[in-house]
């Protein structure tokens, strides 16, 4: 109930001696101008990306699956690989506001607006995929179970795929309902500054919300169930996406360590996205006293565990395919490394492996300018990790006689660099539109861990809490969530 | 039917957790309380009953579970049975995955939407009337509904706010 001033033991999650309305205008304010020119320049060139890919998935659609260069041998190419690796940095927004929160993290408060914008986004980006993969996409309807006059024919409720089906949609209609309630508040406090139509538009978004001491009540109890029930989901989601391999019996796919090391690969990948997106957006919208140095290090911390993770996973593989005896096996990891794409596998080792080693130094991971080169090397070697899992392990068959090679075509590396473009506009209309930073979140906390509460009483309370700290009450500030 | 409001506002929660202790004193009943963000402990000190919401997210999830449960097996043992790599019809731990995600599905969704209707919430029911439009920016409001009070009344409500620092405003909803 009362705040104890705890900046003096760790460091403010919120600088510049922040009010509570500073706080409205610091947030509300990029929302309410006139866009600059990096914003209207990036709009453009995202939009000019999403076109072109929009224009290589209705060649796709018009002409058939025929326009890329999948062959028997090779069914899953860039397609895929794209889907996964997005579905991968969708993890990070959930993981940011449903784990931190159950773990009493406080400073996702600063990032996990915008981190589940951007999961929301990345998660459409990755279900456009499975679904072009169809070829038939008139018919993507047909992978959800219900009555039909085919019989009625089923869908399988066996296969990981419909899984997949169920895991992704379930995914993202939840993460959607866990952003926009959060939103909710503060679309309220954009309303009553806003005049004319904004007003309208925004008391719609709203809701109606007045703050009022019961609905505040359930919506913190709505918040941390939807947090309770996000956190398996999160985990249950790239689980499921790795039994869509490790289910297989393609050597190099067909591996039980598969779920965990997807789940820290995908953390791993999410959070670099998320480090790349919130470098550029602290610095473009001025919130850098809100998405501040010691926010892009805990990040970074959890990049050097996530990483490490996917580093021991993949020497584990590597032990198991010699341990196990199996020669198919100990060829597909060979070939892995040495075979023809072992630039792939090169690019995947560097990227994932050696960079995030860097984060054991905390003067790096406190380097603004270190960590946003980083973050792009991350993305690119999370990619390549998908590359190296899904192509290098299709493309030596069983039967060297079906041994191919495969690079994708223009239309399919369009579809690509489309959904990055897909993504970014989606990105750039969010910040314009909604605070992007949780504006009744970080009020919360700003008395707790900001660096400015100056009230009368300031000095008293730290004193209580010096002590209640010294006789072990408080371990870190008030409860949370109670 | 519109209603007369008197109402305070604070710069800081902890006066107007002084000011709710001290109407509570004088026995005054408080219509409602709005804060720019969830201010804890004001909870107990309205002596809201908790929320209920938990208990209908349990019941919707158990309903994802046995919706979920029951129509895989329905569909795999009675309406179009499979053979599947001569497994079971019924093999359950196939089915646990989508029956986890139905579970998780019907418990948000059903809970998200209870959530908005019990608060009176909607795209739609936004008629909600704001009393000030800094409420949800930096001030804490404790109203009280003042409809149809005598002046004698509504005189005591008006000296309560006296010394609590509150700036006090009426209107009508």
């Amino acid at each position: 109930m009362h705040h104890p001033v705890i900046a003096p033991v760790r460091e403010p999650l919120v600088q510049g001696r922040k009010s509570y309305h500073q706080i409205t205008e610091d947030i509300c304010s990029p929302t309410e101008k006139v866009p600059g020119v990096a914003w209207v320049a990036g709009f453009l060139v995202s939009v000019a990306l999403a076109v072109f890919g929009v224009v290589c998935i209705l060649l796709t659609i018009w002409n058939g699956i025929g326009e890329w260069n999948l062959n028997r041998t090779i069914g899953w190419g860039w397609d895929i690989t794209n889907f996964v690796w997005w579905i991968g940095i969708g993890h990070a927004g959930t993981l940011i506001s449903a784990i931190l929160l159950l773990f009493r993290q406080k400073w996702r408060t600063g990032v996990n607006r915008a981190a589940e914008a951007m999961t929301i986004f990345a998660v459409i980006c990755a279900g456009l995929f499975p679904i072009i993969h169809m070829g038939r996409v008139w018919l993507a309807i047909f992978i959800f179970p219900y009555p039909n006059t085919r019989g009625p024919l089923w869908v399988n409720f066996n296969s990981p795929l419909l899984w997949d089906v169920f895991a992704i949609s379930t995914y993202f209609t939840v993460s959607l309902l866990f952003w926009y309630t959060g939103l909710v508040p503060d679309f309220a406090t954009v309303r009553d500054r806003a005049t004319g139509i904004r007003k309208k538009i925004y008391a719609t978004l709203a809701m109606g919300w007045t703050g009022a001491a019961k609905h505040w009540q359930r919506h913190e109890s709505l918040s941390l169930v939807l947090a309770g029930l996000a956190t398996p989901l999160v985990l249950s989601v790239h689980t499921i996406v790795s039994f869509d391999f490790a289910t297989s019996v393609i050597p190099g796919w067909h591996t039980t360590i598969f779920p965990p090391y997807f789940v820290a690969g995908a953390i791993f990948s999410g959070f670099a996205m998320v480090l790349t997106l919130m470098i550029i957006t602290r610095k473009v919208l001025g919130l850098e006293e809100y998405i501040t140095v010691g926010h892009i290090e805990s990040m970074n911390k959890i990049i050097v565990l996530t990483g490490s993770i996917v580093g021991v996973a993949y020497l584990t593989e590597l032990f198991i395919a010699w341990y196990s005896g199996y020669v198919y096996e100990q060829f597909a990891f060979y070939n892995r490394a040495l075979g023809p794409y072992w630039w792939a596998y090169a690019a995947m080792m560097t990227c994932n492996v050696i960079t995030p080693q860097f984060f054991w130094s905390k003067k790096l991971r406190r380097n603004v300018a270190f960590t946003f080169v980083l973050s792009i090397f991350i993305n690119i070697g999370m990619w390549f990790e998908r590359f190296v899992i899904i192509v290098i392990s299709l493309h030596r068959d069983y039967l060297p006689s079906s041994w191919s090679m495969y690079s994708p075509s223009w239309i399919e590396v369009g579809i690509f660099i489309g959904t990055i473009g897909i993504f970014f506009v989606l990105f750039l209309i969010f910040v314009r539109v909604a605070p992007v930073v949780a504006i009744a979140e970080i009020k919360h906390i700003v008395k707790g861990a900001g660096d400015q509460y100056t009230g009368h009483d300031a000095d008293q309370k730290y004193k209580d809490f010096y002590n209640d700290v010294k006789s072990g009450k408080h371990t870190n500030g008030h409860d949370d969530h109670h | 039917m519109s209603k007369e409001v008197l109402y305070g506002l604070y710069d800081d929660e902890n006066d107007l957790f002084a000011a709710i202790e001290k109407a509570k004193a004088a026995r005054l009943d408080i219509m409602d309380v709005y804060t720019p963000f969830p201010v804890h402990g004001l909870d107990d000190v309205m002596e809201l009953s908790e929320s209920r919401l938990h208990i209908a997210g349990f019941v919707y999830g158990a309903l994802g579970t046995l919706t979920a449960l029951g129509v895989m097996t329905w569909v795999f043992t009675r309406d179009w049975p499979i053979i599947f790599g001569g497994k079971p019809y019924f093999s359950f731990p196939a089915f646990v995955p989508i029956t986890f995600e139905l579970t998780v599905l019907f418990a948000a969704v059903g809970m998200v939407v209870t959530f908005y209707v019990v608060c009176g919430l909607g795209p739609f029911g936004s008629g909600a009337t704001i009393l000030d439009d800094r409420i949800t920016d930096d001030k804490f409001c404790l109203a009280f509904d003042t409809t149809g009070m005598s002046q004698i009344d509504v005189e005591k409500y008006s000296a309560f706010f006296d010394g609590t620092g509150a700036e006090v405003n009426r209107k009508t909803i």
